[in-house]
């Protein structure tokens, strides 16, 4: 476990007390109710819970893929439960890179163009530059001699590893990652997290994962129970 | 190249077999647009040039004398003005021109006037030892008729020489059609009556201008002797006009009118009935053409919508990274615009080869002109409109699906595909 910081400077992201609703009329759940969290530089953060508490919900209003119905996100500092979709889609390119349960990666592209994806969007760096990041970054996660395989050549362990890289691309503060061994047999699983982990680490980012596995979620420097649309204890 | 340009063209190939059927009914129906385009408007500029070349792009014919003049005192805006104002009622026509040297120096003064010539016209009866028939007589002076007509290739198309002609003052030049009805020949001679006047002349040459109705009855004879024979010693029936820029025929015809004080005819209102003919089938063609682009729209509109449907993942994974609505959006009318290009160029090179194939594909037209392969008119206009009709109807079907792709909300689409 990795010594806790409490200087806000430190504090990647935060949320305050977080509702939402799902569904319309008599069907209108209420899937969040106040939920309120931190998360850290270097930290990695494991939301677990029954399926349908809310984890996944949580996860992507966190990731401003999603809007709360009450409650504020600030993403380093700044509020953006309330700013504009455009003021959101960039946040979401240049502060927080997500690892969902299905890869998601374009299966047209090789493994080098899919992690190249947000850097392009991003257009921080050159195209020698973003490649030899992209390369870089495969190379982190193992897969140095596969960088030019179409995803359809990559097995799906290989493919949430270059999902990873993809996260890691444009170097975000906070990385979610939505059961991202949750498609993996147990081999797999322990390589993608330790994968995961230490990179944010390395690089100083907040993790935040939800997970339906004990193992991993004991493996984190903190893990937040969910239950019906709450953090527990 | 732009990254969502490079997304497109990965995604192009998501649907390749429905995509390629959208493709190519784009460039059939770019193709086939330019291919019936060519041919009918090919058509009428062969007419109109048979045309100008047997009648001229301006004929002066009677003259117009004002029966009546306005003189307003004041405008609309109540200011004095000085203007002499003739009614089209208040007109009279006095057949003929009657001082036609003058009149042939005041219209070369016209700039876009290429060539002018005399015309003395009249009726007769032809009688041939085989039979006899009616016919319309035009005397002129050789040289000027040659620079307002196409006598010369007139007469090349049927048989004898201009030079025959030239050279004898009793020759005469005879349409084909009449030529035959009367079992003439060049060298055979042909007695001409009119009213009580009886002569005889030699058939220096056979002409066909490949409209029939002319050819039937038309006879050119020198303007002396059909002065003689017609018995008018001065004057003349009308005066063809050739232009440098026939597309100026109205406005030149309504100056010539308005100083000359003759009547004069556009080679445009002469033939209004034909021209309004051509372009009917001209717009017909086209919309019946515009509807295979239309169809191949339909088709593409499909296939988009389908990748849509197909790549909401991809939608929602690229809007993680930061992909604004607008990238997805233009991604798909990326995907809009390589189809649009690439069957556009396709359906240039289908055009104008088949454009190519047909005007080299022999056929036997006699009637209203005389061809015997198609005809094709080789216009930038063509591919133009074309290639708009297309950009129209896919960036229409590229529109509604690329606004559709980029509404989707990512957290929607991932949260039913993880949970």
């Amino acid at each position: 476990m990795s010594a806790k910081v409490n200087s806000t400077a430190d504090i990647a992201l935060r949320c305050t007390n977080l509702h939402r609703y799902l569904g319309q009329g008599e069907g209108r759940v209420h899937v969040l109710r106040g939920v309120s969290f931190e998360a850290r530089r270097g930290n990695v953060t494991a939301i677990v819970g029954p399926s349908g508490c809310g984890k996944s919900t949580t996860l992507y209003l966190l990731g401003l893929l999603d809007r709360p119905d009450d409650g504020s996100i600030w993403i380093r500092d700044q509020l953006m439960s309330n700013s504009s979709d455009s003021d959101r889609t960039a946040a979401r390119g240049e502060h927080i890179g997500f690892v969902f349960q299905f890869h998601f990666l374009m299966q047209e592209f090789s493994a080098l163009d899919n992690v190249m994806m947000p850097m392009r969007k991003l257009g921080k760096l050159a195209e020698d530059e973003m490649a030899a990041r992209a390369a870089s970054l495969l190379n982190d996660v193992g897969l140095g001699d596969k960088t030019h395989r179409l995803a359809t050549q990559l097995s799906g362990g290989e493919q949430q590893r270059v999902a990873i890289a993809r996260a890691l691309a444009n170097q975000p503060a906070i990385i979610l990652a939505d059961e991202p061994t949750g498609n993996l047999d147990a081999k797999n699983s322990g390589i993608v997290f330790d994968l995961l982990t230490r990179l944010a680490k390395e690089n100083g980012q907040a993790v935040v994962l939800v997970t339906h596995n004990p193992d991993i979620a004991n493996r984190c420097d903190e893990i937040k129970p969910m239950r019906d649309g709450e953090f527990v204890n | 190249m732009s990254n969502n340009l490079r997304i497109a063209l990965r995604f192009l190939t998501a649907r390749k077999r429905s995509m390629l059927m959208s493709l190519s009914g784009i460039v059939f129906g770019v193709g086939f647009f330019i291919v019936t385009q060519a041919q009918t408007s090919g058509f009428e500029e062969f007419f109109v040039k048979t045309i100008l070349g047997t009648n001229g792009a301006i004929r002066i014919e009677d003259k117009l004398q004002a029966t009546m003049f306005f003189m307003p005192a004041t405008n609309s805006y109540q200011e004095s003005e000085f203007q002499l104002k003739t009614p089209r009622e208040a007109r009279k026509y006095i057949e003929g021109v009657e001082e036609p040297d003058a009149m042939m120096k005041a219209l070369r003064e016209f700039r876009n006037v290429s060539g002018v010539s005399i015309i003395v016209e009249g009726s007769v009866i032809a009688d041939s030892s085989f039979k006899n028939d009616t016919a319309k007589v035009l005397g002129i002076r050789l040289d000027d008729h040659l620079a307002v007509s196409d006598l010369a290739a007139q007469v090349g198309r049927g048989s004898g020489s201009l030079d025959d002609f030239r050279t004898t003052p009793q020759g005469l030049l005879m349409g084909l059609e009449l030529a035959k009805r009367l079992q003439l020949v060049v060298g055979d001679s042909v007695i001409l009556r009119a009213g009580t006047e009886q002569r005889r002349y030699r058939l220096s040459g056979i002409f066909t201008t490949g409209v029939r109705d002319i050819d039937r009855i038309r006879i050119y004879m020198h303007l002396g002797e059909a002065r003689s024979l017609l018995k008018k010693a001065t004057g003349a029936s009308s005066i063809q006009v050739a232009l440098f820029d026939r597309d100026r025929a109205p406005q030149d015809a309504a100056q010539m009118e308005q100083v000359l004080k003759h009547g004069a005819q556009s080679w445009q209102e002469r033939e209004v009935s034909w021209l309004e003919a051509f372009h009917a089938l001209q717009i017909s063609a086209a919309l019946t053409v515009s509807t295979i682009i239309l169809i191949s729209g339909l088709g593409m509109f499909n296939t988009l919508a389908m990748i849509v449907i197909e790549k909401t993942k991809e939608i929602a994974i690229l809007r993680s990274m930061g992909y604004t609505r607008q990238d997805i959006a233009r991604i798909f009318i990326w995907l809009g615009a390589i189809v649009l290009v690439i069957g556009t160029v396709g359906g240039w090179l289908l055009g104008a080869g088949v454009t190519y194939g047909v005007s080299k594909y022999p056929i036997h037209l006699r009637g209203i002109f005389s061809a015997d392969n198609f005809q094709v008119h080789w216009s930038i206009w063509h591919y133009v409109v074309g290639t708009i009709t297309a950009g129209v109807v896919v960036m229409t079907a590229a529109i509604i699906p690329a606004r559709r792709a980029a509404r989707l909300e990512p957290g929607d689409i991932i949260r039913g595909t993880s949970q």
